[in-house]
């Protein structure tokens, strides 16, 4: 019998067309037969392949899907008593010759005595998600996190590799430059984002409380403890622990988290019972850590275990243009969640918030336009409803701790900004001395000041340096 | 006219996928449509691209096959090889209906 004629009954009051039901669903359905014969597809099915369903009825299931898994891995063949759905990701070719990435969930039917009564095959375009993730290559932003300057293009276009692999990650970066949404963006973007994301502290808690919130405890471990307690670690299974702050993690602990890393073992506090859990650590500090390593208090053999892959977030100064993005997507943000009608800052607010030098990086600007919004009655953010330490003293750039200069006899005299001078007198200065310093350079020039030659000549040219 | 024809091939039937065919069939025919030789080839790898390099060395003057991405259909086109995609067959019923249809056609 044909999908067509097939009927639901005793589900509903009356019986039920199944072919109407399934053309409701939007994603692609194939219903085969025990030979993996077409007995039937759904309209999305339709749209997908580009052919009927009437043209393609009782053709083998390869030569009307065409998809990539045919080939070698065909889903079905995979399929076992045990095992009655699976899910592979491959590529079509439909009826306009177009190839088309898909996702297939391949499901078996049987009988009672175990037969096969035939398979579903479950088709979905992937199309909009590629799309999403070229996107975000591209460097209009990953995830939640906005940017669009070459430094965090370099980022964007890590983060879907890194998403991939299940190595751990040592995230580093100043205060507020976007380590957590960073961490989170991993995991929501690798195998593990169906698992948890747990978020520790690793400076919040002592160091005798954090073993055990970290590695669990067994019922009497210690005074008060009254039950078996999991653990983060635990409680993080087939999932992502994001440690942060690990520089504050006092050293008996960093001895564990490395026998951890190592056995993928943990041992909970007062359990003789070591037990394997299945975690991928993210690790995350503003801190030196090599540094922090010559000075014997962080384990080097732990660094190195936690810098398998090594992520910098570069401070906001460093990021060019993204400053202008960033907060128009903040003033976006926080007018629709306040409901207010702001179209934009005034010139005098924008030049403020531009020569101002965000020691607490994104985070610090959000911040001020949430400040901002908050207190602003017109439909513009004028100086005035910007917060008063920003009108008062412009603080100049602190130095990164992470960055290192890749010129380091030819490093840039520092530049200090006195109390009378805005911040863009300061990188005017900056930009004439790096060069100065490169002969007149200007890739050179570039390169000493650590910016792409592109935002180099949009500053010359801001400043009439050209 | 003498005449070649080339079919990816995946067990018995045209191969679903042009670009990841392992073996191809290659038939030459006579003038009047009669099979005079007929060899199947292995591919190292699933390749569209080399498969069109062994169209064009072959002076294959016809294809049959199933899924062609339209970037190789036109390059085909545009070499003068006639190709005839979705084609869902076991690869003789392909190769007896086209030999008909060629015959009807003189």
């Amino acid at each position: 019998m044909p999908l067509s004629d097939a009927v639901i009954t005793g589900l509903f009051a009356k019986d039920l067309e199944l072919a109407p039901f399934l053309d409701h669903l939007p994603v692609g359905i194939c219903v085969l037969s025990p030979e993996r014969r077409v007995r039937g597809m759904n309209a999305a099915l339709e749209g997908l392949t580009g052919f009927g369903r009437e043209s393609v009825l009782g053709k083998h299931c390869h030569h009307v899907l065409r998809c990539s898994l045919c080939t070698t891995r065909c889903p079905l063949d995979r399929l076992t008593r045990d095992r009655e759905s699976i899910t592979l990701d491959g590529d079509i070719i439909d009826h306009n010759r177009q190839k088309i990435p898909t996702r297939h969930t391949s499901a078996m039917f049987q009988d009672n005595a175990g037969n096969i009564s035939g398979y579903l095959e479950i088709v979905e375009d992937m199309r909009p998600v590629q799309g999403a993730a070229a996107a975000q290559s591209r460097g209009l932003g990953f995830d939640s996190i906005v940017g669009q300057s070459p430094e965090m293009r370099k980022v964007f276009q890590l983060l879907p590799v890194i998403a991939q692999t299940d190595s751990s990650v040592l995230i580093t970066g100043e205060t507020g430059t976007g380590k957590d949404l960073v961490a989170e963006a991993i995991h929501k973007n690798s195998t593990r984002s169906k698992g948890p994301f747990i978020k520790v502290n690793c400076g919040a808690l002592p160091a005798t409380l954090m073993e055990s919130e970290l590695f669990g405890h067994s019922k009497g471990a210690f005074t008060g403890a009254v039950e078996n307690k999991p653990g983060w670690f635990k409680l993080a299974h087939n999932g992502t622990l994001f440690l942060t702050e690990i520089g504050d993690l006092p050293l008996a602990l960093q001895v564990k988290l490395l026998t951890f890393l190592d056995d993928k073992v943990i041992l909970p506090l007062g359990s003789t019972k070591g037990v394997k859990v299945d975690v991928r650590v993210i690790a995350a500090t503003l801190h030196d850590l090599e540094d922090m390593v010559r000075q014997s208090r962080f384990r080097q053999d732990l660094m190195f275990r936690l810098n398998v892959i090594r992520l910098h977030l570069p401070p906001l100064r460093d990021r060019g243009e993204d400053l202008q993005t960033l907060l128009s997507h903040f003033l976006r943000s926080f007018t629709a969640a306040t409901r207010k009608n702001i179209r934009g800052f005034s010139p005098e607010a924008r030049a403020v918030l531009s020569g101002y030098a965000y020691p607490g990086n994104v985070r610090e600007m959000r911040n001020i336009v949430e400040y901002a919004t908050a207190v602003c009655t017109g439909t513009e953010i004028t100086p005035d409803n910007l917060p008063e330490y920003i009108l008062s003293a412009p603080s100049p750039a602190p130095p990164s701790p992470e960055r290192s200069d890749p010129y380091p006899e030819e490093s840039l005299p520092p530049v200090h900004p006195l109390q009378n001078r805005t911040w863009a007198e300061v990188e005017r200065e900056k930009i004439l001395s790096a060069l100065d310093r490169a002969g007149g350079r200007r890739s050179r020039a570039a390169e000493l000041l650590g910016w792409g030659r592109s935002t180099l000549w949009r500053k010359m040219k801001k400043y009439n340096l050209e | 006219m003498a005449h070649k024809l080339l079919i990816p091939i995946q067990g018995d039937d045209v191969a679903p996928r042009f670009d990841l065919a392992g073996e191809v069939l290659i038939i030459e025919t006579d003038d009047q449509g009669a099979i005079l030789r007929e060899r199947t080839m292995v591919m190292p790898q699933g390749s569209a691209e080399d498969l069109c390099t062994l169209i064009l060395t072959e002076d294959v003057d016809t294809v049959i096959c199933n899924g062609i991405e339209d970037e190789y259909y036109q390059y085909l086109v545009w070499k003068k090889v006639a190709v005839h995609d979705c084609v869902m067959e076991h690869y003789r019923e392909a190769v007896d209906s086209f030999l008909a249809k060629q015959n009807e056609t003189k």
